[in-house]
């Protein structure tokens, strides 16, 4: 994975090696998904990436992994109510797909395991070029997930909700959709648990022409878990991706997306909001492909760092020489609300195209004195009227969704996190 | 019900003195009247009362119902009944208006001991405040004050100031950015507040506003000091003769 050659393994990496031994008899997959699992076990074979791979300058995996649980086979969990009321659940337990899973019409479901023996998802496991660590751990551990199907012209009414649930050890789970043409969905993705757990969750995501689909991402690990994810999505002709990533938990978490739009008309929105406390890192990467001409973009982050949290914001925008007429905007802003925590933000450019408009732009601030004054001279106490604004930092992002069944459910994790951490 | 004495104040930042020995009475029920050319300290002395943390008063105390205030913070300030309509409200994006409302009234109901009011209740005064004040419910619910136009920025002050039912109201130039029609409608919804236990400072440049908010008693405020007072007379010399007759019989 590293051109440098380390010299010791770390006790993680070897843990991780270790693993690959005694989990290998037990992994589904068929002779092509058990080569693919060779290549990633070797990768990571020559070592985690260190802050010397520029991808991972600020999250020093190989440093901060320190530790690697064991696997918990026995352990249970149970599928928690939905972020919004009446949603099909498809949960993935301890690391486990159901064998039973709701029906709807127009969605049809495998478990991932089943698409693993048969080999049929084997093309679709391989690693995002030599760097990508999350990629490889979790196509050597891989063990189970959901397929999603949804057919053309489907329109969702109620959202599907994929919960991957730990229990503690390690978890390393895949969800893969395909939305047909026209089609219409929203689809929530849950990442929760109980344990100082290990997981990596790899999620991939193809939207076919002028398919419409709103993917939220609600990461609320303990922060005693490590959380290594990755979300790809290819984006069709005409096609419209929203993207929403709430990280509100977890001790390490690295969140990756990946995004190519496919087909001219393309559009894709990412929302982002990094509620940080305690001693955590949160790393939020994006590498956005513009590979055609006439698609647009907007991304925008806010962050809210308190305790000794450190975050990152890495936003890299790739657009290719036949990329003419892209439309893409950047945006990451930061409130700072405590001394010992730190957000670093790193946005890149790369034009290939002589007819784009492209921008980017990053802040750092305080809570507003001024605002503050202003509600406090009407009654409200000091801690109020700072959660008050904090809130409303962030909420500007939720309620740009424009879905108010999705925007009350997620003003409601939002709540949650200010009664913990206010 | 409010008493300034010989206050001094300056700037926290740069130690500039602002309020250089002010001295005022408003006693319960009446309406003064604060005029002053540019630069005399009139925003100062408003943000002063309602706790901004940017002045520091040096000398001189301030008592409101026979207490000093100073060592209040502008949220306990409130609660006890002094209310400042801002000359320029904040636009605070993200912050819905109606919740920032319900916030508001309930934080001072529960500092004052009182139940929170229930969703109906809360919904129907805020109906009936906007319709006195001719405002479009619509706009409450956008976040607070942001896209206002400055006349809408003003009425929202003294909505809010109706439904928080103050005893102090500090008007800052609230006539600043309003048209006549304008002007009316909050003059009106500011002499509808006038009661016998509600005392009001009404900041002001014009004349014209007392014309429509008549004040029992007018003070002229030059370099951080009350240098005359007078009658509402005292407003219409002002506006015919300017401030330069009465600061040269105080200097």
């Amino acid at each position: 994975m590293n051109m440098h050659t380390q010299p010791q393994r770390t006790p993680a990496e070897t843990a991780l090696i270790d693993a690959f031994g005694d989990r290998l008899s037990l992994l589904p997959g068929d002779g092509a998904v058990m080569l693919k699992r060779d290549d990633a076990i070797e990768a990571i074979k020559h070592g985690l990436p260190t802050r010397r791979i520029e991808s991972w300058h600020y999250t020093d995996l190989r440093r901060l992994l320190n530790a690697v649980p064991d696997f918990d086979p026995a352990a249970m969990t149970k599928a928690v109510a939905p972020i919004v009321e009446g949603s099909a659940v498809l949960a993935i337990l301890n690391g486990k797909s159901d064998a039973k899973t709701p029906a709807v019409e127009g969605v049809t479901v495998q478990r991932l395991s089943e698409k693993l023996t048969d080999g049929s998802v084997a093309p679709g496991l391989d690693p995002y070029g030599s760097d990508d660590a999350i990629g490889a751990l979790n196509t050597a551990f891989v063990a189970d997930g959901y397929f999603v199907d949804i057919a053309d012209g489907a329109e969702l009414e109620k959202p599907i909700e994929l919960q991957n649930l730990q229990a503690g050890g390690q978890t390393h789970v895949r969800l893969m959709a395909r939305v047909g043409a026209g089609a219409k969905a929203v689809i929530v993705e849950r990442q929760a648990g109980e344990g100082a757990a290990l997981t990596s969750s790899v999620s991939q995501l193809v939207l076919g022409e002028g398919a419409e689909v709103t993917w939220l991402i609600v990461q609320e690990q303990p922060e005693t878990a490590t959380h290594l994810a990755q979300f790809k999505a290819h984006i069709g002709k005409n096609a419209k991706l929203t993207l929403f990533v709430m990280n509100a938990g977890g001790r390490l978490v690295r969140q990756e997306v990946m995004v190519r739009t496919t087909g001219e008309g393309a559009d894709f929105k990412l929302r982002g909001i990094n509620l940080l406390a305690g001693d955590t890192h949160t790393d939020v990467t994006m590498v956005l492909d513009h590979a055609v001409p006439h698609t647009a973009s907007t991304e925008v982050i806010r962050n809210v760092v308190t305790g000794k949290a450190r975050g990152v914001f890495q936003g890299r925008i790739n657009v290719h020489q036949y990329a003419q007429k892209t439309n893409a905007k950047m945006a990451c802003n930061t409130l700072l609300l405590s001394d010992d925590g730190e957000f670093s933000t790193k946005p890149e450019l790369e034009i290939f195209a002589d007819d784009v408009v492209c921008g980017h732009g990053a802040t750092v601030t305080e809570i507003d004195h001024d605002h503050l004054f202003y509600l406090m001279a009407r009654g409200v106490d000091e801690k109020t009227a700072r959660g008050l604004l904090v809130k409303a930092f962030v909420a500007e992002v939720i309620e740009e969704l424009d879905d108010e069944t999705i925007v009350d459910a997620l003003e409601a994790k939002l709540d949650d996190w200010f009664v913990t951490h206010g | 019900m409010l008493e300034i004495r010989n206050l001094h104040a300056r700037i926290v930042d740069d130690g500039t003195e602002i309020i250089r020995g002010l001295n005022l009475t408003v006693k319960a029920g009446e309406v003064a009247a604060i005029m002053g050319p540019n630069g005399s300290g009139k925003s100062t002395l408003s943000y002063i009362l309602a706790g901004r943390e940017d002045y520091e008063v040096t000398e001189g105390d301030i008592l409101y119902n026979g207490q000093s205030i100073l060592e209040m913070d502008p949220a306990e300030r409130a609660t006890s009944g002094i209310f400042l309509a801002f000359q320029y409200p904040m636009e605070i994006p993200g912050v819905a208006t109606m919740e920032f409302l319900k916030v508001a009234m309930n934080e001072q109901r529960k500092a004052r001991g009182e139940e929170p009011l229930k969703i109906p209740e809360f919904l129907k005064r805020v109906k009936e405040a906007a319709a006195s004040l001719s405002m479009d419910m619509a706009m409450l619910k956008r976040p607070l004050n942001v896209g206002f136009s400055g006349g809408e920025k003003k009425r929202a002050e003294i909505l809010q100031m109706k439904l928080l039912e103050p005893k102090l109201c500090v008007l800052d130039e609230t006539d600043s950015g309003l048209d006549i029609d304008a002007l009316k409608i909050v003059s009106d919804g500011v002499n509808a507040l006038r009661a016998p236990d509600r005392a009001f400072l009404v900041i002001t440049h014009y004349q014209r506003l007392l014309e429509h908010i008549v004040p029992d008693s007018v003070h002229v405020l030059y370099r951080g000091q009350v240098i005359k007072s007078g009658d509402k007379s005292l407003a219409l010399d002002l506006e015919a003769n300017g401030y330069a007759g009465v600061i040269g019989e105080a200097a």
